[in-house]
């Protein structure tokens, strides 16, 4: 695998003055000595690299991406477009007010848009990703029980079907973190949890429909036994494609919802970021809100820095604004109308799918299912793990789906097709599942020594893991 | 054009194969009282016209990018990005891939990955270098957090000179960590005093160049610290002329990533840097990718290291994060290829020289003088004899807009506004704004 | 898999090896298999005190993180500082020289709970 440093060094024609010294007072030792390590390259080199690189990639534009919980679907390309216009990429943070109203109007617009759609009255734009979202909604909720004089308050109850992000964000947060088994139908044990909640609860992290798929049927009796307990409820919005335009997490007892713009609202994943996770809360902890807040006096809008409870700031300025834009012009595009069609097309592609494959392959929770829905690589062959699975299917074209999560199913496949799929590519996959499940139980080496169509095959984890080798190494 | 390329007969032909007879009914699983309670957000649908339209009308009031000329800086700074970063952002295999958790068909991304991760080690000198957290002030935060878990200490000194936003971030974090963080003083020179450091710290953390626009000098504070880790947040494009924070013995190197190729979209999303020594690895938070072998015996990428991350170690794992500044990370590592060791350094030097050449234009006007003796690279700090505000208003009238006087009220200094200069501040640009300057 | 007939072993899947009052202690053949390739042991240090049930180390491989747990209460008296280099050790001869650390103890009768071989396999077995 070529590296950009493995590419023949193009000599510099460096101008003389503009290699001079060019700190005056600047005590030599503090003058830079070793050259960097970076080749000298011509374009045409650097842009026959990055297109060979691009090439060894697979993105949403190449196929099916269905990868549970993390809503692969299409990225419109007109916001790219759009938040390029000089207007919005140029500009700085710290322009006055004055002369960047459009940026300041889009972004409060966006945050009234994101209140409604949670049924939450406010919200903060700063947090740059879903588990920077669960992060600040943990400081929220420490700063709302300091306030109030309720500091061992430290416990976040939390579901063994929950991403690992809401256990780490709540220890990150100085919470301690309690484990509630699940009921055999994946849904939450209400006894379990009236038992569980005491003086020490804080609240509880749950994620909606949960990361099986399901819908918490008695979702209110467990926002409404926490609130008695004298806790506050948080939810993992990952799951929003399920019901975005149809139901809101403020009226299932929500008092903090975390989006995340990069899954839900369209925005490009980008490789692994950059996303945004803005988060609305319930009245009683607007006051702890991030500080600057965007306000509007009526004419023009401006920075808020007053709130004096406010638990600081999560971003050095307002948020991720690129991704913001982007997400604020897919809602202008889609409408009421386009955002209801949004989460009933993903349940459709979902539910069919499961239909298709479940008597193929092992289905842990034969039921509606939302947006997504979990199998079980068990038992289709012997010795055929779901890695096994998921390695062939990339062989027949597809990204594999969400692996090993959650860890409630062993060996779980976790599929989520999203609305941007057609009928024929859903096919398409599901007759892929079922050759490949054909194979496991009469070529099972297929499987095993899948993928072989790919540029690289099987890598050698342990021997990355045991040797790192996590730079470029100059020295050899 | 539609986003759900779904047509009417396969949405029927699924239906019927689940047997459902309308989209309605997928919702039976939801609570009644709940799905009765969704209020429409009162938004029409748009065409794909409409929305670029009223992106237009709000372009209108956002004059900043085309009149007038950024002297801004805070650690986001307005320089030429050369056109092959936004070819090589627009390939959507790059752009819509997923975190390459598959690396059989995630390459592109994970070679990236370790060419970022090499280039940041190369400016930085350290060791190893994640393939990117948020921004720059998270990434300080992280470097706290890391210095306690390594410590298991929860005192930190910290230098007064960071700046504004990235000391709020730090704040916010050491409240909720229940972390001391103990303030470093500014001397006479605009440098840090590093004297009287309290006992039983777990980290010093210190900016360079500093919210004044000085380079701190750090030679010797490693050893005057114990066994408190030294961190540093660096300004990357300076890091081609200035000696690395390695040589001094940083143990934790962090920074942000925007002047790397990133345009500035009011303030985000960022680059968050983040580099470390070998030894530190299972302390470090964030995504790195390494190089290993196939079956075959050929050489390619994957992430390594991924049990100090949430998906294994769920609460117990170095940090929370997931999704970070992948396609930033990507931007910054296509800039630095493009520029190699020679543009860089020549970016950095020019941005260098037209800073110094404005602040010696500036010094000739009365009353008007540099606050601190100590070295600049592309930001500095002069005292002005009247209310700086007014200074701050007169450039916005000459079309020139410098940042906010009052980040600096907040280090104790009254009466000074700050300058950034970078490369693509003209000649013509440097002389009008000193003369506007002059004028106010 | 065989379990040598003089170690004890726990519902957590290490194995101890008593002689007088120190106990080696390591993590079994049945745990080493289900975490696959053992790249890092984190150890404890000599000196550290613990209690019955407080983590003294982990064990992590590729996908996995398995905490060793203290069977019995004591000081940590001995360090398998060879682990560093080769974690792989683990996987080679778990019961052997995959030995994580050795424990001083006083109170023997702690260590009356714990399983012997045939009931640890059919513990694994279940």
């Amino acid at each position: 695998m070529t590296t950009i440093f493995d590419l023949p060094s193009v000599s510099p024609t460096a101008r003389r003055d503009d290699l001079s010294p060019a700190i005056p007072g600047l005590e030599p030792a503090l003058a830079r000595r070793k050259a960097l390590r970076v080749p000298t390259l011509a374009e045409p080199q650097i842009a026959r690299h990055y297109t060979k690189l691009s090439r060894m990639n697979y993105g949403v534009d190449d196929g099916l991406y269905p990868l549970g919980s993390c809503t692969m679907k299409y990225n419109p390309k007109l916001h790219e477009q759009l938040v390029a216009m000089p207007e919005f990429a140029d500009v700085h943070p710290g322009t006055p007010p004055r002369l960047a109203q459009g940026t300041l109007a889009a972004l409060h617009r966006m945050s009234v848009l994101l209140a409604a759609i949670a049924g939450l009255p406010a919200v903060t734009l700063q947090p740059s990703a879903g588990a920077h979202g669960e992060l600040t909604g943990m400081f929220l909720m420490k700063r709302f029980f300091e306030t109030r004089g309720e500091k061992e308050r430290n416990t976040i109850i939390l579901t063994d079907s929950a991403h690992g992000t809401n256990p780490a964000s709540a220890a990150l947060a100085g919470f301690r973190v309690l484990e509630l088994k699940s009921l055999s139908d994946g849904t939450v044990d209400v006894d379990a949890l009236t038992n569980v909640l005491d003086e020490h609860t804080a609240g509880i992290m749950l994620t909606v429909p949960n990361t099986l798929g399901l819908f918490e049927p008695r979702i209110r009796e467990v926002t409404a036994r926490v609130h008695e307990a004298g806790g506050l409820c948080y939810f993992d919005g990952a799951n929003l494609n399920s019901y975005i335009g149809r139901a809101r997490p403020g009226d299932m007892g929500a008092d903090v919802f975390h989006f995340n713009l990069h899954k839900t609202l369209s925005t490009p994943h980008g490789g692994g970021g950059p996303g945004s996770g803005p988060v609305a809360v319930a009245e009683h902890l607007e006051p702890f809100l991030p500080v600057p807040r965007i306000d509007f006096d009526g004419e023009r809008y401006g920075l808020d820095w007053s709130p004096d409870q406010t638990i600081g700031s999560v971003h050095p300025y307002f948020g991720n604004v690129g991704v913001i834009l982007k997400a604020f012009a897919y809602l202008l595009r889609l409408g009421d109308q386009g955002l209801a069609e949004v989460s009933a097309y993903a349940c459709l592609h979902a539910n069919y799918l499961q239909h298709r494959l479940k008597d193929v392959y092992k289905l842990p929770y034969d039921r509606l299912c939302k947006h997504e829905f979990v199998l079980s690589g068990e038992g289709v062959a012997e010795g055929v793990t779901t890695t096994d699975i998921a390695k062939r299917l990339i062989d027949f074209g597809f990204h594999p789906p969400t692996v090993y999560f959650p860890l409630i199913v062993h060996q779980a496949l976790m599929i989520e097709p999203t609305e941007t799929e057609t009928k024929e590519s859903l096919d398409a996959f599901a007759d892929a599942m079922v050759a490949i499940a054909k194979e496991a139980a009469n070529h099972p080496e297929r499987l095993h020594e899948a993928p072989i169509s790919t540029p690289v095959r099987r890598l050698d984890q342990t021997q990355a893991a045991r040797e790192p080798i996590l730079r470029h190494p100059f020295e050899t | 054009m539609r986003y759900i390329p779904t047509s009417d007969a396969d949405r029927e032909a699924m239906l019927s194969a689940i047997g459902l007879s309308s989209l309605d009914e997928l919702f039976a699983d939801i609570p009644a009282e709940i799905l009765d309670g969704n209020k429409p957000l009162g938004l029409p649908s748009l065409t794909e016209q409409e929305v670029a339209a009223t992106f237009s009308q709000l372009a209108q009031r956002n004059p900043a990018a085309r009149a007038f000329a950024s002297f801004q800086g805070g650690g986001i700074y307005d320089h030429y990005v050369p056109a092959i970063v936004p070819y090589v952002l627009s390939r959507s295999e790059f752009a819509t891939a997923y975190t390459p958790y598959q690396p059989e068909i995630s390459q592109g991304t994970l070679t990236a990955m370790f060419e970022f991760q090499t280039m940041i080690c190369e400016l930085t000198g350290m060791e190893i270098a994640n393939a990117s957290l948020y921004d720059g002030a998270t990434a300080l935060a992280e470097a706290a957090l890391m210095a306690n878990r390594i410590r298991r200490r929860h005192r930190i000194a910290v230098s007064r000179a960071l700046f504004a936003g990235v000391a709020r971030v730090l704040q916010t974090y050491a409240w909720a960590a229940e972390i001391e963080l103990i303030e470093l003083p500014i001397g006479p020179d605009g440098r840090t005093v590093f004297d009287h450091l309290p006992e039983d710290l777990s980290a010093v953390l210190v900016q360079s160049p500093n919210a004044l626009g000085i380079i701190e000098d750090l030679r010797g504070v490693k050893d005057a610290i114990g066994d408190a880790l030294l961190v540093v947040s660096v300004h990357p494009i300076s890091l081609a002329i200035i000696e690395p924070p390695a040589s001094v013995g940083a143990d934790i190197v962090v920074g942000e990533g925007q002047p790397l190729g990133l345009t500035r979209s009011f303030g985000g999303p960022l680059l968050g840097l983040f580099a470390t020594q070998e030894r530190y690895i299972r302390h470090m938070p964030g995504r790195i990718a390494g190089r290993t072998s196939d079956v075959d015996g050929r050489s390619g990428f994957t992430m390594t290291a991924q049990t100090r991350e949430q998906h294994i170690r769920r609460q117990r794992a170095t940090s929370n994060i997931c999704t970070n500044s992948a396609l930033c990370a990507l931007a910054a590592t296509v800039y630095m290829a493009s520029l190699g060791a020679d543009g860089l350094a020549r970016v950095a030097s020019a941005s260098a020289r037209r800073a110094h050449d404005l602040c010696d234009r500036l010094e000739q006007i009365s009353g008007v003088s540099r606050l601190f003796p100590g070295p600049f690279f592309n930001e500095f700090t002069v005292r002005v004899p009247q209310d700086p505000s007014r200074i701050h208003r007169a450039l916005q009238q000459g079309g020139f807009l410098i940042d906010d006087p009052s980040d600096l009220s907040r280090l104790g200094v009254e009466n000074a506004v700050r300058i950034a200069v970078t490369e693509k501040r003209t000649d013509e640009e440097l002389k009008r704004f000193t003369r506007v300057f002059e004028e106010a | 898999m065989t379990y040598p007939t003089d170690y004890r072993y726990t519902k957590d899947h290490e194995w101890i090896h008593v002689e007088g009052n120190r106990a080696k202690i390591g993590i079994t053949d049945h745990a080493q298999a289900k975490l696959g390739d053992v790249v890092f042991v984190e150890l404890p240090t000599a000196g550290t005190q613990l209690t019955a049930g407080d983590a003294l180390g982990t064990v992590e491989s590729v996908k996995a993180v398995g905490d060793v747990f203290a069977p019995i209460a004591g000081v940590i008296v001995e360090v398998n500082d060879a682990l560093e280099a080769a974690p792989d050790t683990v996987n080679k001869d778990p019961h052997g020289e995959g030995w994580i650390a050795v424990i001083e103890f006083t109170d023997a009768g702690q260590l009356d709970g714990l399983m012997d071989a045939a009931a640890y396999e059919d513990f694994c077995n279940q």
